[in-house]
């Protein structure tokens, strides 16, 4: 299948500095794809690449098959992070302003939120408003969505139901490439890339890049101690609910450790987001030594 | 100590932010206010920390100094440096120049700021911004610590640190309490409240809540039909579906799951939504 969006071996280098260094990056039709980094890891300036507003310095970029152009643009859905509607427009307003600057079918609002039609865009609730933009992006049936963190700031329930949108996107066969920070939608797409100081340093769904990751765990009635046990001695522990996690660091040791604080000390899995922080400041400090 | 409040309403207007909510926020526990944009997350901070009178209920706060408050707007003085954002809560607050002078450079440090301490607040990424935020507001060891929304937006690695930052000043004896959207994080405080709409969802520890859930859920890979489909939701590839009688569509519609946070949390979203749905189908 002819990848709906293709970065190959792309490198961007802004004077010195190699903002995207080599990368390589699909999104096939029906599949959504996450994009994570912390901030300065290269993703907004391969979004930049992949939308074809910024040309490489090194490698290709195709979209739908083609050299990126105005009319590859045509076929593209963005959300920016910022939503991208006028606040003293109506949302049908923001949609007929869309719809004369792209052209092509006329979007429409879903059910939901054609009681909102006639509000301004400024007083509706942040919600409602990610709906509006979901719908102004979608009304020309783009094949490729590009949305930056599509679902930030809504309470779950409206966050289920922004991705039921995407979801339904992708099942009438677009793709999605979605830019995020938070791990609970990183956890909705289907495949991850992780790009860490320019570079991509994991692949595949959220099992294949935690894998056997394990993380110490330390269970303590006096965790505010073992807290402070550990940081003595230059062990960062992340709290979670009564319980500290150490990634990082062999179980035996941590127990070693805690000295004399009453704990019990097992191990478990990582988060997505604990292998995340270990692949990223795993490679700042491969590039540091 | 334990702060909070009790019985608490707002109203803006002929707009209630808030109806009879209650709090407790106890020294050295870490709790979380989760609900999404209008759900009262803010104004039930600005309460606590006194910068909004409720128009009824009750706040328990300890004296103003001894309050640590990140706004969701603002945090640090954009001219000032990372150093003099500090200094001058540190004269604020009354802290010596020697402790404050140790203490900033202990959290800048561990926070990964040390070298942006002359640079601008209003010249650092959001990030680095929120984390001066918050070493700002605990600086000067607050009973109450009362951060809104300090992650949104905030990438992994700054978030860790400012994780960091929450636990050291829950270790320290502070009664921290912070807004935020996401129950992923919700779940890593030892208390939770879920607000939507102004009023309390649930409340509990994370485990509590998730047990706590009326009914059953079940996962299925399609789309429930029928009546089902106005009770489910999408969650990854897969569809949930709550049946609030535990029985009812069972078989065909999937396997029973055991809740977590972000199911309970969804469930009460959705009760809400179908009884406000159902009281408007009988009045219309």
């Amino acid at each position: 299948m002819t990848p709906l969006a293709e970065a190959a071996r792309v490198t961007r280098r802004f004077a010195h500095l190699v903002a995207v260094d080599d990368v390589d990056l699909h999104v096939a039709p029906r599949e959504v794809v996450g994009l994570l980094g912390a901030n300065g890891a290269g993703k907004t300036t391969l979004i930049r690449i992949m939308l074809g507003l910024l040309p490489p310095t090194d490698g290709s970029v195709r979209l739908f098959g083609r050299s990126p152009s105005r009319e590859t643009r045509r076929r593209i859905g963005y959300v920016p992070q910022g939503l991208g509607l006028y606040d003293d427009l109506t949302p049908d307003e923001n949609l007929a302003f869309a719809r004369s600057v792209f052209g092509g079918e006329a979007g429409t609002l879903p059910a939901t939120i054609r009681p909102y039609a006639g509000t301004l865009v400024g007083r509706l609730s942040l919600g409602v408003q990610r709906r509006v933009a979901f719908a102004q992006a979608l009304a020309h049936r783009p094949d490729l969505l590009v949305l930056d963190e599509p679902t930030s700031g809504v309470d779950p329930l409206a966050r289920a139901r922004l991705w039921e949108t995407i979801r339904e996107a992708a099942d009438a066969g677009a793709g999605a490439l979605v830019t995020t920070h938070h791990m609970e939608e990183a956890e909705e797409c289907d495949r991850l890339v992780v790009m860490a100081d320019g570079r991509v340093v994991a692949e595949g769904t959220v099992a294949q890049i935690v894998g056997d990751t394990r993380v110490a765990v330390v269970h303590t009635d006096a965790w505010a101690r073992a807290f402070e046990a550990l940081e003595a001695r230059g062990m960062s522990a992340a709290l979670v609910g009564r319980t500290l996690r150490v990634p990082g660091v062999d179980p035996a040791e941590v127990a070693r450790a805690l000295g004399d604080v009453p704990a019990e000390v097992g191990e478990a899995g990582a988060t997505l987001e604990e292998r995340f922080l270990q692949l990223t400041l795993g490679e700042r400090g491969g590039a540091a030594a | 100590m334990s702060w909070g409040v009790r019985g608490m309403t707002v109203r803006f207007g002929d707009h209630t932010a808030l109806e009879g909510v209650s709090l407790e926020v106890p020294a050295g526990r870490v709790t979380a206010v989760v609900g999404g944009d209008g759900a009262g997350k803010t104004t039930l901070l600005r309460c606590l920390v006194g910068a909004l009178a409720p128009d009824d209920g009750e706040v328990r706060r300890p004296d103003a100094r001894r309050i640590g408050y990140l706004s969701s707007t603002s945090g640090t003085y954009p001219d000032l440096t990372v150093e003099e954002n500090l200094a001058f809560s540190a004269t604020a607050y009354g802290i010596s120049e020697a402790e404050t002078r140790e203490r900033a450079a202990a959290f800048l440090d561990r926070t990964g700021l040390t070298e942006a301490r002359d640079r601008p607040a209003g010249n650092l990424s959001g990030g680095m911004r929120q984390k001066l935020g918050v070493i700002r507001a605990m600086l000067h060891r607050p009973e109450l610590l009362v951060l809104d929304e300090p992650t949104t937006g905030i990438d992994p690695v700054s978030r860790a640190d400012l994780w960091w930052l929450i636990a050291r000043a829950a270790s320290e004896g502070a009664a921290v309490v912070l807004a935020t959207a996401y129950l992923d994080e919700a779940e890593r405080a030892s208390w939770v409240l879920a607000l939507d709409d102004g009023r309390a969802l649930a409340e509990g520890t994370p485990d509590r809540i998730a047990a706590a859930v009326p009914g059953t859920i079940r996962t299925s890979t399609a789309r429930p039909s029928g009546d089902a489909a106005r009770r489910s939701w999408r969650r990854g590839a897969r569809w949930r579906t709550w049946s609030p009688d535990g029985a009812g569509d069972a078989a065909s519609q999937g396997d029973p799951v055991r809740p977590d946070l972000h199911d309970a949390v969804t469930v009460a979203a959705l009760a809400r939504e179908l009884e406000r749905s159902d009281v408007g189908g009988e009045a219309a």
